[in-house]
């Protein structure tokens, strides 16, 4: 029992940063925008809320900073997709191949003259695990509630954006421009304004996803902190249907895959760590082509309509 | 009075050329206001980046190694990309390239005869390649599986099985607990031609030219473009193209296996660690600039080399991080995006007397 407690919380601990990610990328998507920047915009608000929690020791000026940056390049994303019609595949490349690359220029320019302007080695205010008095001895629910700000903000965050998404008008308009737009053009949504919006707000989750990991699951700047966890959110998207409530599985199955790969390390067993590594991979491929042939079988077509197509009011 | 955007019938040819050489020109006065923010002097740094990698013939050697495998690997990712198929794989399908190679060096090397050794090599980097690209290929023809995700992952899943090999398998017993396999027998050597440039090189002029040839001058070139611009209109023309797509992947992952056999049996001689640095997310941005025409991509790929080990050189020289080739790289690719709003569109203002018209004619049609 205590084992499986406490991978539990490992998985959850792992989870936070992807649920975050995931639902951000699900309000995008919605918006029928494919932001492919979300590696990109997880290590720069990582690299830049580790710095701002390193010099100001302040654990809420460096979520502010991390979101900000988030905000501002999925603004981006959106003003080079949305208004200059910019390919949506090219430009989230792009977002996260400057991304990566400025993130591991700040982390080698940003740190203190005395650390040789890096950030790496570095300690700054972190996050510590916030645990209930009573359910501490609890076995299974000692793993929910012994965590961080960030992951009961988590827990809050999956039913309400799921509310938001299917039981209120603006999500219903949020769902009908992912559709389609000119329907909700023709309703009287403004779908620029919204496409912007729900771009940056994407961008805003993307970034918590990014600051949790260098300010509470591995506190500190590490290069590629993120290691992929951008794209298989990308997956994790897929694999939820679209729908926050079901980001939950996605984050726990890939959490789960990271803790048994940690236990696995730390008992001495004789695979090569390489093929552990490869497991979050391989197993973000298996899921994507059980997710599609499932969906091919059902003829459930869980992605929106739009999504990834350019919207132009003069297209008639 | 309004804008208005109309999709241009063709690519104008003076927009076509001006949007990449703009961009290049934008993305160096943004590198430069980064330059400034970090506290260097822009115009000392680009100077420096300049000489350092065309200033003298130790530069220009080391912008040559670097320039194949970014040529190579961009061709292969601009023909994927002509079919809208997202190969973002290059990078691993290059790995398993150079792992083949070195298999046919380390193991069947020692015993072949000389002549044979390298053709061998070659072409086992080219089938790998070919075979690693051929599993998304696989994927998304039969079962239309997302690409874009499935190359990405592959990637790592290379790089991780590189790494089991020279630090397992592979090992050198000889090596000094260095990362690395045995050095391969001299028969599997690309000859140098030029410092540490290698025959490697004539394989660029020779692929760019062909897959030009193959993309606007033959039958098969002609489907794939009618299946990149709209696979429906290419179904209803009895194109197939599921078999097309796969067989386009399967070239485009053979250029890259093709660039990644270079790297081992020109430059290391060895499988070791520094295979994948990032060629296969800069070919992307190359291909892209090239505007996928084969004929470009060298010299793009040329520009990108420069960079990169212009990069190196003022980190050596001025103490500048060593990402900030890369950071330059990222920041070519925005002007450029933004810029296909000119190539692909035709912008008007349309004033009220035009607006009127256009409403009069709407009027006289109901």
């Amino acid at each position: 029992m205590d084992m499986i407690t406490s991978i539990l919380a490992i998985t959850i601990r792992a989870g936070t940063s992807l649920v975050f990610a995931t639902i951000g990328e699900i309000f995008t998507e919605r918006a029928g925008i494919l932001n492919l920047g979300i590696e990109g915009i997880m290590l720069m608000s990582a690299v830049t809320g580790f710095a701002a929690s390193f010099y100001t020791q302040n654990l809420f000026i460096a979520i502010l900073v991390a979101v900000a940056v988030g905000a501002a390049m999925a603004a981006l994303h959106a003003l080079l997709t949305v208004t200059m019609r910019a390919n949506q595949v090219v430009s989230g490349l792009s977002i996260t191949l400057f991304g990566s690359g400025f993130a591991s220029f700040l982390g080698q320019r940003l740190g203190p003259a005395a650390n040789n302007f890096r950030l790496v080695g570095l300690k700054g205010a972190r996050f510590t695990p916030a645990s209930f008095e009573g359910l501490s001895q609890v076995p299974i629910l000692s793993a929910l509630a012994n965590q961080d700000l960030l992951t009961y903000i988590v827990y809050l965050l999956i039913p309400l954006s799921w509310f938001f998404l299917y039981k209120t008008r603006p999500g219903l308009w949020l769902r009908s421009i992912g559709e389609d737009p000119q329907t909700a053009d023709a309703m009287g949504i403004d779908v620029i304004k919204a496409k912007y919006f729900y771009t940056i707000l994407g961008g805003v989750f993307i970034a918590l996803g990014g600051a949790h990991l260098s300010l509470s699951y591995t506190p500190g700047w590490a290069e590629n902190i993120t290691g992929g966890r951008g794209w298989i959110v990308v997956a994790l998207v897929i694999f939820s249907m679209w729908n926050p409530a079901r980001s939950i599985w996605g984050a726990l199955l890939f959490g789960g895959i990271n803790a048994v790969q940690f236990r696995l390390q730390a008992s001495g067993t004789t695979i090569p760590a390489a093929f552990l590594n490869m497991l979050p991979y391989l197993g973000t491929i298996a899921v994507l082509v059980l997710m599609t042939w499932w969906e091919a079988l059902s003829k459930k077509v869980g992605s929106p309509a739009a999504l990834s197509q350019a919207y132009m009011r003069e297209d008639k | 009075m309004r804008i208005v955007f109309e999709k241009r019938k063709s690519r104008a040819r003076g927009v076509l050329f001006a949007v990449p050489a703009l961009s290049f020109m934008i993305s160096l006065l943004l590198t430069g206001i980064v330059l400034l923010i970090a506290g260097a002097d822009p115009f000392e740094t680009f100077a420096s980046m300049a000489f350092g990698a065309f200033g003298s013939s130790n530069g220009v050697s080391e912008t040559l190694v670097k320039t194949i495998p970014l040529a190579l690997t961009g061709l292969a990712v601009a023909l994927a990309f002509k079919l809208r198929f997202w190969n973002i794989g290059a990078e691993g399908q290059l790995v398993l390239g150079g792992i083949a190679a070195s298999w046919v060096a380390l193991f069947f090397g020692p015993s072949l005869p000389g002549p044979l050794v390298l053709p061998l090599c070659i072409a086992a980097g080219l089938a790998a390649g070919a075979l690693w690209a051929g599993i998304p290929g696989l994927l998304k023809t039969r079962l239309s599986v997302d690409e874009t995700l499935v190359t990405l992952m592959l990637n790592y899943v290379a790089i991780l099985f590189a790494e089991y090999l020279y630090y397992g398998p592979w090992r050198d017993p000889k090596g000094y607990g260095f990362p690395g396999s045995a050095p391969f027998v001299e028969s599997a050597w690309l000859p140098r031609i030029f410092g540490r440039a290698h025959a490697g090189i004539w394989f660029i002029p020779v692929i760019a030219i062909l897959l030009w040839i193959l993309l606007r001058r033959t039958r098969w070139g002609f489907e794939l473009s009618i299946i990149g611009a709209s696979p429906k209109a290419a179904r209803y023309q009895g194109i197939a193209v599921q078999r097309n797509i796969l067989l386009a992947v399967l070239l485009s992952g053979a250029i890259s296996g093709l660039a990644g056999a270079c790297e081992v049996t020109g430059i290391s001689h060895r499988l070791q660690q520094g295979l994948n640095i990032g060629y296969g997310f800069t070919a992307i941005i190359i291909a892209w600039m090239s505007q996928l025409n084969p004929l470009a991509i060298p010299f793009v790929a040329l520009l990108m080399g420069g960079i990169l080990v212009g990069g190196d050189q003022v980190q050596m020289m001025m103490g500048l991080p060593s990402a900030m080739g890369t950071v330059m790289q990222g920041l070519i690719l925005f002007p450029m995006l933004a810029g296909s709003l000119f190539t692909e569109y035709r912008i008007r203002l349309l004033g009220r007397r035009h607006k009127r018209g256009k409403e009069a004619c709407a009027e006289g049609e109901a």
